[in-house]
């Protein structure tokens, strides 16, 4: 109707100044809408930004590796680890299963070889224990690390043997206090190593990368000549060896196509070589697209906790709206004896929640805007706020003032206005 | 010819009132309670009456049904040419809107509004713009004696200065009827008499007035009364018709 058209700019000036009149109570009434709206924005732009984080350290590793990696088997299942050995047990992948994969599998682009132990290293008086990679120089090539200063291994040092080395940031920090570290020399066990290059670490993050706990790299060459394939511990009880030739294997596909059909080959074939499980395949495209369905999850939780905490803002209002229709029923009798219609009423009730969830849903899109860079400045978690989470919150918090306002309205309404004006 | 009379024809065009045989029953438990039964009268356009009657009267049923809160049980009631007994809620709505001013005892303004948004609230329903609806809230208040006060909240003023915000926005729709609800009920002698003094003013300005009361002092003001008992008419008394 025309005229209900005209009037409808008022109406929105008297759900204003009602809001306005009763400060405190709107205030109080706002806030469950301030927090529902806040916390929904705040709790997925930290969830977005927690799986971004995972995601990201999955994608790091590369979508179109494979991780062969050796396991310790359990003791029922290899019985014979240590029976004909003494204590020196011996599993996992070894030189062959790398050869065996280049030869049988297809779609394969490059294949890693590396091991990983630990090992005391010692610079003048000061001695640690380093975790050593002893891998190949196309490392480099498959896990990606920024460097920061010297250089990689090469082909050459792979070749000859070369005592040189590659630190990690971290190993730096552990081993070397200062700069210009390139050229020092490190014992490693029982070998001189030069320091050829710096490299950045893996960032932790939720997914562990390879080489996440990596202090230092050698040529896996020089490795085997130093050191030999077994690590011995020598403990309280004698001594405890492990014999692992290959830590881990890393396959480079040459596309992501091929890698799932790629891993679940090679796990055929090498279970076929392996009669215990002594090795698992890890698959970083797979970990993804899991990471991907928690994260789902997570969001689909977040969102239903939000959600709830908006529902408890919405009755909320419906709750300080209905105590209000009682409070103001002379006011709605008089409304109603000088000719409003009951469509007015509502109109001028429903405003007036609408303000009150709407002005809640500005706030709280601050409030939520605000606390993920409250959360980044202070612990460093990184946080991304989505602008779909901002649309959805703000939309749900004026549909709530809708939605919760109409039953008040209607009941104001509803009231005959004689009983109204005899109301004190 | 007499301002009252008893005929069951539609109004003529000076009739702004009209009642015939109205009746107004209410279902007590198994009882019906007859508050009006058989009431008819008409007001003549710029006349001044007193309704009266003592308590159980039938009078503030009767305020009702003039006020276009209520609808007769039986019969019609004419308010300025329309059947008010076939009006469904919005009709009755609209037609208070247009055609009613009200003046309750107890003022009935609205605390949280100033006079001035008191004053212009039914010419916000009407649609008036804002301008035209300051500008005629403060003729209004000029014209009661309540200009000095358009700012106030009603709390800030006398129960005299209130009823003359409540007479202001009576006004503001130019009504065919003004309605007062012993409108001196809450307010002392000296009082009373401006406020009935500022109803005769209206009246000379050709305003319709019903007083609904029970003092027989206020109804004096008036120049006709018609008296209720048991939801019927007992007498109708005109002491003076417009020249």
């Amino acid at each position: 109707m025309n005229k209900q058209l005209h009037n409808f700019l008022p109406f929105i000036r008297l759900g204003l100044t009602d809001v306005w009149r009763h400060k405190t109570r709107s205030v109080l009434t706002m806030l469950g809408v301030v927090f529902g709206v806040g916390s929904v924005i705040a709790m997925l732009a930290v969830g977005e930004g927690a799986s971004h984080q995972a995601l990201d350290s999955i994608k790091r590793l590369g979508s179109q590796n494979i991780m062969l990696v050796s396991v310790k088997p359990t003791s029922d299942e290899g019985g014979n680890v240590s029976a004909q050995q003494g204590r020196l047990a011996i599993y996992g992948l070894l030189y062959d299963d790398e050869i065996r994969i280049k030869e049988t599998i297809p779609n394969v682009l490059l294949t890693v070889p590396a091991r990983m132990t630990r090992r005391m290293a010692r610079v003048g008086e000061k001695q640690v224990e380093l975790r050593v990679v002893e891998t190949i120089p196309s490392w480099f090539d498959v896990v990606q690390r920024p460097l920061l200063a010297g250089r990689v291994l090469t082909e050459n040092d792979h070749i000859t043997c070369a005592n040189v080395c590659v630190l990690t940031e971290q190993g730096v920090r552990r081993l070397l206090a200062g700069e210009g570290v390139t050229g020092e020399r490190i014992r490693i066990a029982a070998g001189m190593f030069e320091v050829i290059g710096v490299v950045k670490n893996e960032d932790g993050g939720t997914v562990r990368a390879p080489d996440s706990e990596a202090d230092v790299y050698i040529p896996i060459s020089t490795g085997t000549r130093l050191f030999g394939e077994a690590n011995i511990r020598y403990s309280a009880g004698g001594m405890e060896g492990e014999k692992v030739e290959l830590s881990q294997i890393i396959v480079k596909m040459e596309s992501t196509e091929t890698v799932e059909a790629g891993s679940k080959a090679m796990e055929a074939m090498l279970s076929r070589y392996h009669k215990k499980k002594d090795f698992k395949v890890d698959v970083p495209l797979t970990l993804l697209r899991e990471a991907e369905r928690t994260k789902r999850t997570y969001n689909i939780v977040l969102g239903a906790i939000a959600g709830i905490s908006l529902l408890v803002g919405g009755i909320g209002i419906m709750n300080i709206m209905l105590a209000s229709v009682t409070e103001r029923t002379k006011e709605i009798g008089i409304r109603r004896a000088i000719g409003a219609r009951r469509s007015w009423i509502v109109m001028q009730f429903l405003i007036n929640t609408c303000v009150l969830s709407i002005g809640g849903g500005i706030i709280g899109l601050l409030v939520g805007i605000a606390i993920p860079f409250i959360i980044t400045f202070t612990t460093e978690m990184p946080t991304i706020i989505q602008p779909y989470s901002l649309i959805l919150a703000f939309g749900i918090s004026a549909l709530i003032g809708i939605i919760f306002g109409l039953y008040p309205a209607t009941r104001a309404s509803m009231l005959d206005p004689i009983e109204a004006l005899r109301h004190e | 010819m007499s301002d009252v009379q008893q005929n069951v024809h539609a109004p003529s065009a000076n009739e702004v009132v009209r009642l015939d045989s109205v009746t107004r029953h209410y279902r007590v438990g198994d009882e019906t309670v007859r508050a009006l039964d058989g009431v008819s009268f008409s007001i003549r356009k710029g006349s001044y009456w007193a309704i009266m009657g003592p308590s159980g009267s039938g009078k503030s049923t009767m305020l009702n049904i003039l006020g276009c809160l209520d609808r007769p049980s039986t019969g019609a009631y004419w308010l300025n040419g329309e059947n008010v007994a076939e009006m469904d809620d919005n009709q009755l709505s609209d037609h208070r809107l247009r055609n009613l001013g009200f003046i309750f005892q107890s003022f009935h303004l609205i605390p949280q509004l100033t006079v001035c948004e008191n004053i212009e609230m039914p010419l916000l329903y009407l649609g008036v713009p804002h301008a035209e609806r300051v500008a005629k809230a403060k003729m209004l208040a000029d014209r009661v004696g309540i200009s000095h006060r358009l700012r106030h909240l009603p709390s800030e003023l006398s129960g005299g200065q209130r009823q003359r915000v409540a007479v202001a926005r009576a006004l503001a729709n130019d009504p065919a009827v003004l309605l007062a609800d012993e409108p001196t009920g809450n307010l002392d002698s000296a009082t009373s008499i401006q406020i009935m003094a500022l109803f005769n003013e209206l009246y000379e300005q050709g305003k319709t007035i019903i007083v609904v009361t029970h003092e027989p002092d206020i109804a004096n003001y008036a120049k006709g009364c018609i008296v209720l008992r048991d939801g019927r008419v007992a007498s109708v008394n005109e002491k003076e018709t417009r020249p």
